[in-house]
Parts: C-alpha cells; structure tokens; sequence
C-alpha cells in the first residue's frame, strides 16, 4: 500500500492552515483542479483525490449532479428503481425528533480503505495510486460481492444490453460500475462533470474537488479550515469525499 | 499379421481424414480483405506486426491506462477506432465504426471478441469529432477524403 501515513497527512494539512491565510476570497474556485498528466505517466500516490460537499449549500430540489453524471457518463435508468444503474444519487436525511432535513448527493465515497477491493475475487474492483477506487471490468464476473460489502450502496450492476456508451466511459451488460471521481477528465486536468455542474449550472458550488496532499488546493484549505465527516466514519475507511454541516 | 493389417488400415483412414479437409480450406472460404484505414496515414506498428500483435498490444496497454492511469499513449483502442472505423455499407447510420474492420477478419479466423460489448465502435466524429483527428485531418477533409478512399479500395487489389 502505497499511500501516506496519518501523520504525514496531518502535516501537510496543518500546513495548510497556516497558507489559508493566504487564500483567495471565499468562493472562488479554480476551474482546474490540477494540470493535465503528462502523456505516459502513471497516476502517483503523491496526489490524493478528494470530494467536499457542503449540505447548507445542496438543495433537496436540485439533481443538477446527478443530470450531469448521467449525461456525461452515459447511465439511463428503465424505470425500474430496484436495478437500474445509479452511480450519484440525492439522499435526504431527516432527524426524527426534529424534523430537520438536509439534502445531499451521495456516490462512491473512494475510501482508501476500500471494502469493495477487499473481496473482489479476480482484483476488477481496485483502488488507483491516486485514490480513486474502480472497477476494472476487463476482468469483472458480476459477482456482486463488492456491491454488498459497499457500506454506501453507492455501486450498482448493469443488467441490460448497453449500447452507444460514451467513448470514454465504456459501460456492459454483466459488469459492476460506480462513480470513476469522472476519471477522464480528471487525468485531463479537468474538474468531475458534477463538480462543474454544481458550479456553472446550479451556481450553487456546494462541491469542491481537488488533491487533498497538497496544501494549496482549495479541498486542503477547506478540509483545515472547516469541520468535517465523512459518513459511516466509524468504521475507519478514510473516504476521499467528505461532508459539511452535519 | 491381424493386428499389422488392422493399424495399416487404420493409418490410411486418418490420412485420408487429415487429407480430406485441405482443399475445402484452401478453396471455399475466400481470404478476408479488410478495408484500408480511412486516415490513409502509417499505422502506430508496421501491418505485419499488427497482425500479429494487435491484441497484445491493445491488451496490454488497457491494464496501463486503467489501473495505472496511464494516458496517451501509442496502442489505444481510440486510436484504432478513429482510424478504421469505416461509414455503415448500407448507409443505415451517419457514424462510422469500426466494427466491419475488425470482424473481416476474426469471422475467417473464427475469434470471437467482445471489446464492444463495452466500448463504442463508433468514432467521434459527425459533429464532435475527438480532438486528435480534428487535430490532422480537419472537419471538411473527412468526407472528401472518405470519397477518395472509398474510390481507390474499390479497385486496389490486395497481395
């Protein structure tokens, strides 16, 4: 495993912290996350990819995110909930005593502990050096062992002929696939389509992107600055995407 | 003697059952002759070696990219498909793919692959054309040289 240890981690954002100063006004956001890697370079554990949502900014009303997942990757339901494939999906969450509710999108939390790699029986569902979890689906069985052991639910299997995938993001009938974090723009220096959406469509941006090894990333500057969590952070599996505001 | 006559017997019918199926080969089932890819420029290996090669090639570089992250390079399954996917023959659809290309020659050879059951055959022209064939080609030089090259595969012979 080839990824930094908590200490160094925590260093790096406590560096952070004393760059936030520095920062631009609140609310600007680059456009990029980081350059494109260069033509045949690996992705490297010297960046780890990560996801902040902040739920005062989401609304129940809004499924801009998953619009832009869909078109972008090229998932369409058949209007049949149980089955049909959901990479990002709105989930509200209420508390009972008071009524309160938040809105928020949930999607593969890419854990750098993953629970879905652990029992994978050929190594299809694998995490990148980078932190982004996948399924290779040259070599998936549709097991679906992944899918269970995903505290999140947020994996689903294709059960339909696919046809006219996006040339990016191939997609078939007996495979199990989730969020790729849009993997292909990423690697291009580009934000997740989701991402953008919230941005540029909703004007919300209630999700930012970026690599949280590096201190000058607006992700590191806000995860130091601001209180955050991570769902189902009881069971250790240190998510790449995070949560604010409750 | 029996058992002599017996094997002797023998040895000629399996001659003759290897014998037998040889001109059927060589004569019924015509040579495939897969069409020249539309870009017209050299391919990414000499011909021979992607002949030969090709599903190691691509086999392997699909490991790199995916679970690597490596990107751009040389053996991609883009790349094969922006060059020699080919303009639907009965003119059913707008979108070339390259799905005539490669089938020409796994029916004669009998392999079945599955590369599309996931990925698009199609290339990313007509209108978003991927940025590498915009790049060398150009939008309004596509059809005319599709015309061209349509014109010359009719008469070209192959080897």
């Amino acid at each position: 495993m080839n990824r930094l240890t908590d200490a160094t981690r925590r260093k790096l954002l406590k560096g952070a912290a004393a760059l936030s100063t520095l920062a631009l006004a609140p609310g600007v956001m680059l456009v990029r996350p980081a350059v494109a890697r260069e033509t045949g370079k690996p992705a490297t554990s010297n960046v780890r990819w990560g996801l902040l949502i902040d739920t005062a900014k989401c609304d129940a009303g809004c499924d801009t995110c998953v619009t832009a997942c869909r078109t972008e990757n090229g998932w369409t339901g058949h209007d049949r909930p149980q089955t049909d494939p959901q990479w990002i999906r709105k989930v509200t969450v209420t508390d009972k005593r008071s009524g309160a509710a938040l809105s928020l999108p949930v999607m593969c939390q890419h854990c750098a502990e993953p629970p879905c790699v652990d029992v994978c029986p050929t190594g299809a569902s694998m995490k990148r050096a980078d932190g982004i979890v996948l399924v290779d689906k040259h070599i998936c069985i549709g097991c679906r062992y992944c899918m269970m052991a995903c505290p999140f639910k947020a994996r689903s299997f294709v059960h339909e002929d696919v046809t006219d995938q996006k040339p990016h993001a191939p997609r078939g009938k007996g495979t199990v696939e989730s969020c790729t974090f849009c993997v292909h723009r990423v690697d291009d220096g580009r934000m997740p389509a989701c991402v953008e959406a919230c941005t540029e469509k909703a004007g919300r941006g209630a999700m930012i992107f970026g690599d949280l090894n590096d201190p000058n990333s607006d992700i590191a500057k806000a995860v130091s600055k601001h209180v955050t969590t991570r769902i189902r952070a009881d069971l250790g599996l240190d998510q790449g995407v995070m949560y604010r505001g409750f | 003697m029996k058992h002599g006559r017996i094997i002797g017997f023998l040895l000629v019918l399996l001659g003759l059952l290897l014998a037998a199926p040889m001109p059927v080969l060589a004569g019924d089932v015509p040579l495939p002759h897969p069409v020249k890819a539309v870009k017209g420029s050299q391919c990414v290996e000499p011909v021979d070696t992607m002949r030969r090669e090709h599903m190691n090639f691509l086999k392997h570089q699909r490991d790199d990219t995916l679970r690597g992250g490596i990107r751009g390079a040389k053996h991609s399954l883009r790349q094969c498909i922006d060059c020699h996917a080919i303009p639907d023959p009965k003119g059913a659809s707008k979108d070339r793919t390259v799905g005539p290309f490669c089938t020409s020659c796994h029916e004669y050879a009998a392999v079945s692959i599955d590369c599309f059951q996931c990925h698009t055959a199609k290339a990313e022209d007509g209108g978003k054309q991927s940025s590498r064939w915009r790049h060398k080609a150009g939008g309004e030089n596509l059809l005319s040289e599709l015309r061209t090259h349509l014109q010359g595969s009719t008469k070209e012979a192959r080897p």
